[in-house]
């Protein structure tokens, strides 16, 4: 039953300029089981939509070096060509990206561009079954399937984020990406998206890792959390390893979680994290997370990355942990 | 209380845009009054209004009615010279710190501005003496004095802003979503800088905002707003504790929450979208979306009234007999969220 269904092991990717090597992911380890929902959090620039990008094979060709494998049904996908990539992506991963208003071609009826991913996954299909699918998996978003003789500006921001989640699920893909997908929603349109997600995800047992920086949305709706920082999983778990105050947490964890406001609480001030994220050009030496930390040591400051500390599910990057 | 100073009072607002499809009823007969020293918060969805709102109040759109009350002067009609003089008390920081500042100015240059303007200081050493003070002031290090916006985060752009609307040390400012463009751990940072600021120079603020947690924090009352349209208006507490209007409630179960207890829990969705605020039907806006709109909501607007001491609400059915049936609705669907879970008596 804990059938798994991505490894990703010792994965790295550096972008490389004619100047700089900017290295966005650094020696990532994840495992994903079929039907889970993984929650990938972090800020701007820690290498969350690198990782999906790298997962769903939609790195730039050129200026990018990767290392380690990334592991999906048994398939080592670093290896495999373009053309085979073509047939796994959109069939048995999809990616649903962050801007709804961007992500969708303009000039195409939005019925058109759902058929497109069916189409191309099943050339042999006729037109009428073709049809069919595409008015079962808008009904199954939740949009009138008479709307798909409409163009992508005819719908608002909730509406279209639904047609980008009814492209990615057109083949009833394995493993779903959703880079961010409710971060330029209001909050209430962002709740029935949510809503949505969840029963489709209860439905048809899809895997999905959601990348996002709201906390909320990951207490919410996922099973197990990975939490990274300049490229790097400093923290992961289940969701209980990672929410439960009372377990120890990489202290970056711990300000994440404080410089949120409270709404059930009211206080003074914030409590935010120091400093910024470092550039992934120009990582510190030792912890990545040294300069910002409060908690800094002296073995942190040089020297290979933290050992893992785990205990039983959950694992954290940090030296606090390693004394014994 | 009474020796409490009104900073700025809106009667009946209004600013329509005209489009070829008819009247945009952006800001609809809004009133409030802010004291010195406090602040106010606006929340809603996108479209409502809440930008518009805050630049109409400052001038930076004409409005097509109601009063603007400044320091208790009438400054709806102000014109040329005048706003130019009103420029100096009130500011705005910007949503987007990417597009609000010009990316050919360096920053001694952007922060400057405001004193060239308005001519305050006679020299030039004076004036890079004072950008200095305020980058201090706004927690930018001196080293970027000559940088281009370009070669900055959005925390430190936002500081920028933040600089250049504190420069001429306005008594009013308005902060349109200033920290919705970045990320958690620099959003914290800077909210504890516009605090501060506050508790030093004694700011009056009206924060806009989508983001309920934030508008808590720093909100001495909050508005709400929904098409244009006030919706409920108490203290920051009391909203949060007793939320009246089923909008607002709404708003307050749809917040995502980071807490075990919130796993797999589905939030009370509303049905349906924002509808256009072009030539808006009669009756209550909300009236499509709402749980216990009936015919008279669709017909008639509710008025905006006080339900109990500093509590307005504008809903027809804010007043027991309708919502004893909804309250046990809302608690099925709520998240479990105790602010959703009072009871309302009246």
């Amino acid at each position: 039953m804990n059938e798994k269904l991505l490894e990703i092991k010792d994965y790295s990717v550096t972008y490389t300029t004619d100047k700089v090597e900017a290295h966005a992911v650094n020696h990532i380890n994840l495992s994903l089981n079929k039907g889970e929902v993984l929650g990938l959090v972090g800020e701007t620039g820690a290498g969350k939509t690198t990782t999906a990008l790298s997962i769903i094979g939609l790195l730039p060709k050129y200026g990018v070096k990767t290392s380690g494998e990334i592991i999906f049904n048994g398939q080592d996908l670093t290896k495999i060509k373009e053309k085979e990539y073509r047939k796994i992506r959109g069939n048995d991963i999809s990616m649903i990206f962050q801007d709804p208003m961007t992500s969708l071609n303009p000039v195409f009826k939005v019925g058109d561009q759902i058929a497109d991913v069916i189409k191309a996954h099943n050339p042999k299909m006729d037109q009428f079954d073709v049809t069919a699918r595409v008015n079962e998996i808008m009904q199954m978003v939740g949009i009138p399937p008479e709307r798909k003789e409409e163009y992508p500006h005819q719908f608002s921001g909730g509406m279209r984020q639904r047609i980008v989640i009814a492209i990615a699920i057109a083949c009833n893909p394995h493993l779903l990406l959703a880079d961010e997908p409710t971060t330029a929603l209001d909050v209430t349109i962002q709740a029935q998206v949510i809503n949505m997600m969840r029963e489709l995800q209860n439905k048809l047992q899809t895997s999905i890792i959601l990348i996002t920086h709201d906390l909320g949305i990951v207490a919410n709706f996922c099973d197990k959390v990975a939490i990274m920082y300049a490229g790097e999983i400093i923290e992961s778990g289940t969701l209980e390893d990672i929410f439960d105050r009372s377990l120890p947490h990489h202290p970056y964890t711990i300000g994440l979680f404080e410089s949120i406001p409270n709404i059930n609480e009211k206080t003074d001030r914030l409590k935010p994290i120091k400093g910024l994220t470092p550039h992934p050009s120009e990582l510190p030496e030792g912890c990545k997370f040294h300069p910002r930390c409060p908690k800094c040591m002296d073995v942190c400051k040089a020297g290979a990355n933290p050992e893992l500390y785990v205990d039983g599910t959950h694992c954290i990057q940090c030296h606090l942990f390693n004394n014994n | 209380m009474a020796e409490e100073k009104v900073m700025i009072e809106a009667k009946n607002l209004m600013k329509y845009f005209d489009t070829p499809r008819g009247k945009l009823h952006a800001v609809d007969d809004i009133s409030f009054k802010i004291n010195k020293g406090k602040t106010l918060g606006v929340v809603g969805e996108s479209g409502c209004g809440k930008s518009t709102l805050g630049r109409t109040l400052i001038h930076l759109l004409e409005s097509t009615g109601g009063q603007i009350f400044f320091d208790g002067k009438d400054i709806t009609n102000a014109t040329g010279k005048e706003i130019l003089e009103l420029r100096k008390q009130m500011q705005i920081i910007f949503q987007d710190p990417f597009s609000s500042i010009d990316p050919r100015m360096t920053v001694s240059q952007i922060i400057e501005e405001p004193f060239i303007i308005h001519k305050t200081y006679k020299s030039k050493e004076e004036r890079e003496k004072r950008v200095l003070e305020l980058m201090r002031t706004v927690g930018l290090d001196e080293r970027y004095v000559n940088t281009y916006p370009h070669e900055l985060d959005g925390g430190r752009r936002q500081r920028i802003g933040i600089a250049r609307a504190i420069a001429l040390n306005p008594s009013f400012i308005v902060c349109d979503e200033p920290v919705s463009a970045l990320d958690v751990s620099i959003q914290a940072q800077i909210l504890n800088l516009l605090m501060d600021l506050k508790d030093d120079r004694g700011f009056t603020y009206m924060f806009i905002t989508h983001d309920l947690s934030v508008v808590k924090h720093i909100s001495d009352e909050i508005l709400v707003l929904y098409l244009g349209k006030m919706v409920e208006k108490t203290t920051s507490d009391r909203l949060f504790e007793n939320p009246i209007h089923p909008y607002t409630r709404a708003l307050l179960s749809a917040i995502p929450v980071p807490e075990l207890s919130y796993k797999g829990k589905n939030a009370t969705v509303m049905k349906g979208e924002v509808t256009s605020p072009i030539d808006p039907p009669p009756g209550c806006r909300f009236a499509a979306r709402c749980p216990i709109a009936t015919d008279r909501c669709r017909k008639e607007i509710p008025e905006f009234r006080e339900v109990e001491e500093n509590h307005f609400v504008a809903c027809h059915y804010c007043d027991g007999s309708a919502y004893n049936g909804i309250n046990d609705q809302y608690r099925k669907d709520a998240k479990g969220d105790e602010c959703i879970d009072v009871n309302v008596v009246f």
